[in-house]
């Protein structure tokens, strides 16, 4: 029974997942650095080699980063905020108590579970400027007198793919935040119902501070996914037409499909410098979380 | 709460909730009208909202022509190996840190926990060329190893959770009645740690077989997972709408009869992070 060297367990017990990680993420990590100073095109391996900063020169010399970065902007903060919007709302509804509510609410979150390829497909589907109920439906109640290509036309293609990844993210914003309002005490409201409160008083006196570390938590974390997604925009423009739908990740990820990883490495790097002023207040976060 | 009145319910209640629920779920039942429809149903002026003819015929070509049975074949390996893998380490790693003080836990524990936060692009340049390298590349190994890197970080900090909440007095009384920390572990943490380990499972399995932009990159045709497959169906002269939009029914029927069964246990282990803070 006697726990020999028992400090040496703990370093045991986390040893298989500290290779694993150290192998496919730190190590990745390093050499995307050394790529993104080389010219590393997997097309041409007889050039492969340092060049110093010429891609980065590249980058910020290249109109299309600069449109991609505010596309990405764009993107995470009318797709996010609308998510966070509705996700709010759907979580407020949610917490009332009404017939079936356990199934409206695991029903509710489907898209969740839903592949991104078969969001992107989907929606493709409905949006289709010929077959698509979309049209369908804007036809019928007159808002359109004649289909709109709604993914071929760069005015309409950017905010189709946003009204989608909106559609994506309701669920877990609904998610978290009913969890954090099913923990407010109801003695909280009905105090503020005896001294006449209102109820956007209570709304923004009461719920929103209760909810500030979820929503604070929830919205970063969002913020970090919808950045990086690929998936989305990628089936269903593969970020165009034109430029038009093309934020950072699809810009690298497009490049990288050609090969071509020493740019799409210093890109890929530029994301995360900018996903790291997100990152850091969540981390900060995360730290004070670990020391109570 | 006190009672409202049924005019209220319905105008502020029932209806914006109809709405939502409306937009949430017309998509997935236009998909599944769309793969019962015959062929000449799909394209023609004037949209019918329920088929005419109502068919199983995609569903019969998307086995018969397209062999959908290989990628479904390929996901299952792929997610079931993720999701044992990241189990595995996972649950020995969140152990540690639950149970035991040493030197450096901070460091690794935030080691662990942020690396989910990298953009997928950024380390999907790097896993290509070290794939490459092992002679990895187009095979099953490749996704399993690149989905730990998000599978990982997300199972040591709900299984983490959950141990947290576990009262450590639990295993003190095996070990002062003699058994070692392996027993202790064993007989008393584990069985009771069963349900908590099939929601982190489902949640792993579930991003596993979903996942798009490293399995389009790391497969070839020979291993090519679902995701990839039905995207695969968008690339032949046009596209088969019908059948992919059965292959799209049969995607995710697993994953929502899963998350439904397990969904309790992960919402909550989900939220408890963000909540309690």
């Amino acid at each position: 029974m006697k726990r020999k060297r028992p400090y040496l367990w703990p370093y045991l017990l986390i040893a298989p997942a500290l290779l694993i990680v150290l192998t496919v993420v730190f190590y990745p990590i390093i050499n995307t650095i050394s790529m993104s100073f080389q010219n590393y095109n997997l097309l041409q391996p007889k050039r492969i080699g340092f060049i110093g900063l010429d891609n980065y020169i590249e980058v910020l010399t290249n109109e299309k980063f600069w449109v991609s970065l505010w596309k990405t902007i764009v993107w995470v903060v009318a797709g996010v905020g609308l998510q966070f919007v509705f996700g709010f709302i759907l979580a407020g509804l949610l917490n009332n108590k009404f017939p079936l509510r356990g199934l409206v609410r695991s029903v509710s979150l489907i898209p969740w579970v839903t592949p991104g390829v078969l969001i992107a497909l989907m929606w493709t589907w409905m949006y289709d400027g010929n077959s698509g109920v979309l049209n369908d439906l804007l036809l019928k109640v007159g808002l359109v007198d004649k289909a709109v290509p709604f993914l071929a036309q760069a005015k309409t293609a950017f905010p189709a793919v946003i009204l989608t990844i909106i559609w994506q993210g309701i669920p877990f914003f609904a998610l978290m935040i009913l969890a954090g309002l099913q923990g407010i005490p109801g003695e909280l409201y009905e105090a503020a119902d005896i001294d006449g409160a209102s109820g956007s008083q209570k709304l923004f006196r009461i719920t929103i501070p209760s909810l500030k570390n979820t929503l604070f938590v929830t919205t970063l974390l969002r913020i970090i996914w919808v950045a990086n997604s690929v998936d989305v925009i990628y089936n269903m423009t593969s970020g165009g037409p034109g430029y038009a739908t093309s934020t950072l990740s699809i810009y690298t990820f497009v490049e990288a499909q050609s090969l071509n990883m020493g740019y799409a490495s210093t890109l890929s790097l530029m994301l995360t410098l900018v996903l790291l002023t997100v990152a850091i207040p969540y981390l900060r976060n995360m730290f004070k979380a670990q020391e109570n | 709460m006190h009672k409202r009145s049924l005019a209220t319910n319905i105008f502020l209640l029932f209806l914006p909730l109809l709405i939502l629920l409306l937009f949430i779920l017309f998509p997935f039942y236009w998909t599944f009208i769309t793969s019962i429809k015959p062929e000449q149903e799909l394209y023609t002026r004037v949209l019918t909202y329920w088929p005419q003819a109502p068919t199983w015929q995609n569903y019969r070509d998307l086995f018969v022509k397209f062999d959908f049975v290989e990628p479904i074949k390929n996901s299952l390996l792929v997610a079931a190996m993720a999701t044992i893998v990241s189990l595995v380490v996972s649950l020995l790693a969140a152990y540690a840190f639950s149970r035991f003080e040493f030197k450096g836990k901070k460091i690794f524990m935030v080691m662990f926990l942020t690396n989910n936060m990298f953009p997928t692009v950024l380390l999907l340049i790097p896993l290509y060329t070290l794939m490459r390298q092992l002679g990895l590349l187009f095979t099953p190994a490749s996704l399993v190893l690149s989905y730990t890197t998000f599978t990982i970080p997300f199972s040591v900090w709900l299984l983490n959770g959950y141990l947290h909440d576990l009262p450590h007095s639990l295993e003190e009384v095996a070990l002062v009645d003699g058994a070692n920390r392996a027993q202790a572990f064993l007989r008393i943490i584990l069985p009771l740690m069963i349900p908590c380990l099939i929601a982190t499972g489902v949640y792993i399995f579930m991003t596993s077989w979903n996942e798009y932009t490293f399995a389009v990159m790391f497969t070839n045709a020979d291993n090519r997972t679902i995701p990839v497959a039905l995207k695969k169906m968008v690339g032949q002269f046009k596209i088969e709408w019908g059948l992919l939009t059965a292959g799209g029914i049969i995607t995710i029927i697993p994953v929502c009869t899963m998350f439904f069964f397990a969904q309790k246990r992960l919402v909550e282990g989900l939220t408890a992070g963000a909540v309690k803070g």
